[in-house]
C-alpha cells in the first residue's frame, strides 16, 4: 500500500504516530525520571547488594591473589607467601580502618572472624619485622632515605626487578597521601615495605644496593599471626576467606534459603540455624489466610454496597473507607488493646463466663493477632475492587436467572458469582501482594510467631546491618511475587482483573 | 368482556407504591384470555413496567390480587411462576455460550442432557440461530442477541411470556423484522404474551389488544384499530398517532352527534364521547388523514372551517400540510401522494371539513 505521496502507507502512518508518541513521552518524562531516580535505581542498587562481595577483594587484594595457589581441601593453613600478603593487606587496612568492616562481613559467614580481624588490626604493627628495616638501613643509609626510595620507585628497571616491593610501596605511598596527608618522598617507608623488599631479595632479585641477606634472621609471619590468635592457622578461617574472595557471591542467597557453602559444596545449615524457609512459608500461609478472610468478609459487604440504594450505599462506603482515614498505627494499637490477655475481648468473655479467668485466650503476639489485625487493615483493598466489578453487573441478570426458574442460590452461584470473579481476582492479588510485604502491623502485634519475612528484612537492614542478606531475602520475595503474578496471569488472565469501570 | 374468573392472567384492583406516599399503579384491573398478545403502552413513568415486574414476581403488589390461570401468584416467588421473560438489555449471561444460556432454564428444571440438547437446538432453529450455539453473547449483534433472548425465554415452553421493551436498542429496519417474527412466533406457539413498549407503532402492529397506560391507570384497553379510530379520552387521542385538537364548549347534544362551539367562535360537528352535558368544555380530536378540503368531497350538511395554508411538506408517500384553523397554527392534514392530488401552496385559503363520526369530542 502506498500513501498519496508515494511512500509506503505503513511508513507514513508510523511517522504520523511518532509525533504523538514523542509528545506523550514528554508529558510523562518528569514522573518517569523521578521514578527512575528515586525508586528503580535505589531498588536495583539494593538488590545488587545481595550478590555483591567486593569487600574481600578490595580489602585483602594480595591475600586473595596469593590464596589462589592454596588448596582449600587440604587440612593445613596456607604457607608463608599468603601470610606475607596478609601482613601487607592487614597493615594497610588497619590504616584505612577497613579491616573491622571486613571482619563484620565475614562474621556473617563464620562467627568469630570479626574479633579476629579487630585483634589483628591492633597487633599487626607490633610484628618483629622491624629487623628487616634495621638490617637494610644498617647495610646502607640510602635504604633509610625517603627521597632515595621515591627515586628508586620511579625507575622502571628497579620496578621490574622488585615486583613485590613496588606493589607494596605504591599501596603504602597511596595510603600516606590519602590517610596521613603527607608526601611519600618525605616519609620513611614502613616495616611491611622492607618485608616485601626482603621477600624480593630472598627470591633472588637484584637490589638497587646489594645487601648481605645472610645476616638477617627471617621472621615467620605465619608464626606471628598465630601468636595473635590461633585461629589464623585454622584452615576453616582460610576456607571462608577464600570462599568469599570473588567479587560476586551466592552466599547471601544460600543463607536466605537456609543453605551454606561447606567444604563439600552447598549443604543445609544445621537444624538450629534454619530460619528463613520457615519464615517464608509462614509469610505465605498467613498472607493466604488474610486473603481468604478478606474474601469471606468483603464479598457480602461489597454486594450490599453495589445493591443498596445510593444513600445507604454512600453511608456504608464511608464506613468502609473510614479505616483509610485513620492512622495505621492507631488501628494496630487499638487491636492490641482489644486482643491482649487483659484486653477488652478477653474481659468480656470472662465476664460472660464463656472462658475462665485463668483460661484467657492468647490472641496477640502470635499468628492470630497478625491475621485479625491485617484482615481488618486490608479489607478495603478487597471490598473496593469487588464493589467496582459488582457495580457493573446489571441486576437484570439475576432477574433473568430467576425468571428462567433458578432459585436465589442457583441464580447467585451460576450467574452472579462467575461475573464477580474478576473482582475477587483483583482483590486477592491486591491483598496478597500487600500483605506479603507488610511490616508495621506484624511487627507490633505479631510477637515472634506472627511476623513476616519483611520483619526479618527490616531486622537485617537496621539492626544486624547485614544488608546483603536483607537484599537477598528481598530479591527472593520480589521474585516469588512476580512468579505468582505471572502464574495468575497465565491461569486467570490479567485482562480479567478489573479495578474499576 | 372477559371476567377475572376465567381469564388466564388477571389483575384485580392492583395498587403499587414504592415510597408509601404516591401510587405508581392505581387500581389496575386487567383480564387476558389465553393466547392473547397484549401490549402495555405508555410514556415512561406511567406504571407499565411496574405492572410487568409485578406479574414476573420481582415487585410485590401493595394491594390487590394477580392471578395466573386462576391461581393467585402474589406469594409465589419468581422462579416458581414459570413465566418466560425477555429483558430490555437482553440479559444474556455473558460468561455462558448461547447454548449454555438456553440450556440454563432446562438445567435448573433438572432436565436430562439429551432432552436439553434437543430442546436447545429446536429453540435455536426456531429463531434461525442454529449455527450460533457455540458463540458468546458478546460476539453477537444486537438483533442476534435479541433472538437468543427470545429463544431463551421460550425454550422451557412457558405459557406466558413477558417482554420488556425488547426492541428498544435496535435500529428501525431490524425492529420491524423482529416485530413481525415475534408476533408470528407468539401466535404459532399459542403463547400468551405481555409486551411492554413506549413505541406506539410497535404496539399497534403487533398486538391483539393494547392497554394504554398513563398516570398509573389504564386509559384505554382496546384492539389497535379501535384505539386509533375511537380513542376514549384526549390522552389516548394525543398519544396514539398524530392528532389535531380543537378546544371549545358543547353547545348541543343530539344522540350520536353534538355541536361544539370552538373558542374562535366557529361551529363544528362531533361525536360526543366524554362529554355529558351542554356547556362542558371539550377537546375535539380529528385525525389528519380524515380531513377533507376538496369542495366536491365536503359533506353538504356538515359544518366547515376556513383555513390558511402555512406549510407544505413533501414526505414521499404522503403530503403533510400545516394549516391555520380556528386560531391554531398546528392543524395538520395528510394527503396521499396520488397523481391527481393537489399540492397546496402556503398562503392559499381553503375550506376544510370532515365526517361528524371522525371528529370526537373528548374530555378537556
Amino acid at each position: 500500500m502506498l500513501a498519496a505521496d508515494g511512500r509506503p502507507l505503513k511508513a507514513s502512518l508510523n511517522r504520523a504516530l511518532r509525533r504523538q508518541k514523542i509528545r506523550a513521552l514528554f508529558l510523562i518524562a518528569p514522573l518517569l525520571i523521578f521514578i527512575l531516580v528515586s525508586f528503580v535505581m535505589p531498588i536495583f542498587d539494593m538488590l545488587l547488594r545481595s550478590v555483591e562481595n567486593q569487600i574481600v577483594g578490595n580489602t585483602l587484594p594480595r591475600t586473595v591473589v596469593a590464596l589462589q595457589d592454596w588448596d582449600e581441601n587440604a587440612d593445613t593453613a596456607p604457607d608463608e607467601v599468603v601470610f606475607a600478603a596478609l601482613y601487607t593487606d592487614i597493615a594497610l587496612a588497619a590504616e584505612y580502618k577497613t579491616h573491622t568492616r571486613l571482619g563484620s562481613r565475614l562474621n556473617y559467614e563464620m562467627t568469630g572472624i570479626s574479633s579476629l580481624f579487630r585483634k589483628t588490626g591492633r597487633a599487626v604493627g607490633r610484628f618483629e619485622t622491624d629487623v628487616y628495616t634495621e638490617a637494610f638501613q644498617a647495610a646502607d643509609p640510602a635504604y633509610a632515605d625517603p627521597a632515595q626510595w621515591a627515586g628508586w620507585m620511579q625507575d622502571d628497571n628497579i620496578r621490574a626487578a622488585l615486583p613485590q616491593t613496588t606493589n607494596t610501596y605504591d599501596a603504602w605511598a597511596q595510603m600516606i597521601v590519602e590517610e596521613e596527608n603527607d608526601i611519600p618522598a618525605e616519609e620513611e617507608p614502613w616495616d611491611f615495605v622492607y618485608t616485601a623488599l626482603y621477600a624480593d631479595a630472598a627470591g633472588g632479585a637484584a637490589l638497587p644496593i646489594s645487601v648481605d641477606l645472610s645476616a638477617i634472621e627471617p621472621v615467620s609471619l605465619q608464626a606471628s599471626f598465630a601468636e595473635i590468635d590461633e585461629d589464623w592457622i585454622d584452615p576453616d578461617v582460610w576456607q571462608t576467606i577464600k570462599a568469599f574472595s570473588p567479587s560476586y557471591t551466592d552466599g547471601y542467597f544460600l543463607n536466605a534459603v537456609d543453605l551454606l557453602r561447606g567444604a563439600d559444596g552447598v549443604e543445609q545449615r544445621p537444624e538450629n540455624e534454619r530460619l528463613y524457609i520457615g519464615q517464608f512459608i509462614n509469610t505465605f500461609v498467613m498472607s493466604l489466610s488474610i486473603m481468604g478472610m478478606c474474601v469471606l468478609l468483603g464479598y457480602p459487604i461489597a454486594w450490599l454496597l453495589a445493591n443498596l440504594p445510593a444513600r445507604s450505599a454512600n453511608l456504608l462506603m464511608i464506613l468502609v473507607l473510614l479505616p483509610f482515614w485513620t492512622s495505621l498505627l492507631v488501628r494496630t494499637s487499638a487491636w492490641k488493646v482489644l486482643l491482649q490477655q487483659q484486653g477488652v475481648i478477653n474481659d468480656l468473655l470472662v465476664w460472660m463466663r464463656i472462658i475462665a479467668d485463668d483460661g484467657r485466650l492468647t490472641m496477640i503476639n502470635n499468628q492470630t493477632g497478625t491475621i485479625i489485625a491485617m484482615t481488618h487493615i486490608l479489607l478495603p483493598f478487597m471490598i473496593l475492587p469487588l464493589y467496582s466489578v459488582m457495580k457493573t453487573i446489571p441486576p437484570s441478570y439475576l432477574r433473568a436467572a430467576k425468571s428462567l426458574g433458578a432459585t436465589d442460590w442457583t441464580a447467585f452461584w451460576r450467574v452472579y458469582f462467575p461475573q464477580s470473579v474478576p473482582g475477587i481476582g483483583a482483590g486477592c492479588i491486591l491483598v496478597f501482594i500487600l500483605s506479603i510485604g507488610y511490616y508495621i502491623t506484624p511487627e507490633l502485634v505479631g510477637g515472634t510467631k506472627g511476623v513476616f519475612i519483611s520483619n526479618r528484612i527490616a531486622f537485617h537492614i537496621s539492626s544486624s546491618l547485614n544488608w546483603g542478606l536483607a537484599a537477598a531475602l528481598g530479591t527472593i520475595l520480589l521474585t516469588v511475587v512476580m512468579v505468582l503474578y505471572w502464574m495468575y496471569d497465565k491461569i486467570v488472565g490479567i485482562d480479567n482483573v478489573k479495578l474499576g469501570g | 368482556m372477559l371476567d377475572n374468573e376465567n381469564a388466564f392472567v388477571a389483575f384485580d384492583r392492583v395498587q403499587k407504591s414504592y415510597d408509601g406516599e404516591t401510587l405508581v399503579v392505581k387500581d389496575l384491573n386487567l383480564a387476558m384470555p389465553k393466547g392473547e398478545f397484549l401490549t402495555m403502552l405508555g410514556p415512561s413513568g406511567s406504571g407499565k413496567t411496574t405492572c410487568l415486574m409485578m406479574l414476573a414476581g420481582f415487585e410485590t403488589a401493595t394491594h390487590g390480587d394477580i392471578t395466573l390461570d386462576g391461581i393467585s401468584i402474589n406469594n409465589i416467588p419468581p422462579h416458581k411462576r414459570g413465566i418466560g421473560m425477555v429483558f430490555q438489555n437482553y440479559a444474556l449471561f455473558p460468561h455462558m455460550t448461547v447454548a449454555e444460556n438456553l440450556s440454563f432454564p432446562l438445567e435448573v428444571r433438572k432436565m436430562g442432557k439429551s432432552e436439553r440438547e434437543e430442546k436447545v437446538k429446536r429453540a435455536l432453529d426456531m429463531v434461525q440461530m442454529g449455527s450460533f450455539a457455540g458463540r458468546r453473547p458478546a460476539q453477537l449483534s444486537g438483533g442476534q442477541q435479541q433472538r437468543i433472548a427470545l429463544a431463551r425465554a421460550l425454550v422451557f415452553e412457558p405459557e406466558l411470556v413477558l417482554m420488556d421493551e425488547p426492541l428498544g436498542a435496535l435500529d428501525k429496519q431490524l425492529r420491524e423484522t423482529l416485530q413481525f417474527e415475534i408476533t408470528n412466533l407468539a401466535h404459532d406457539l399459542g403463547i400468551t404474551t405481555v409486551y411492554v413498549t413506549h413505541d406506539q407503532t410497535e404496539a399497534l402492529t403487533m398486538s391483539d389488544r393494547v392497554a394504554v397506560f398513563d398516570d398509573g391507570r389504564i386509559q384505554q384497553l382496546a384492539p389497535p384499530d379501535e384505539l386509533y379510530e375511537k380513542p376514549q379520552n384526549s390522552f389516548v387521542a394525543q398519544f396514539i398517532g398524530e392528532n389535531n385538537t380543537l378546544e371549545g364548549v358543547v353547545q348541543e347534544i343530539q344522540g350520536e352527534t353534538c355541536i361544539v362551539k370552538l373558542d374562535s367562535g366557529d361551529i363544528i360537528d362531533a361525536v360526543p364521547v366524554n362529554v355529558s352535558a351542554v356547556g362542558d368544555r371539550t377537546k375535539v380530536s380529528i385525525r389528519p388523514e380524515r380531513v377533507e378540503f376538496k369542495r366536491d368531497r365536503l359533506h353538504a350538511d356538515a359544518h366547515t372551517l376556513k383555513a390558511e395554508v402555512l406549510e407544505f411538506i413533501y414526505m414521499g408517500d404522503i403530503f403533510r400540510t400545516r394549516l391555520r384553523v380556528a386560531g391554531t397554527d398546528e392543524f395538520v392534514i395528510k394527503t396521499r401522494n396520488a397523481p391527481d392530488q393537489a399540492r397546496l401552496k402556503p398562503g392559499e385559503m381553503i375550506e376544510i371539513g370532515w365526517l361528524p363520526q371522525d371528529c370526537r369530542a373528548l374530555d378537556a
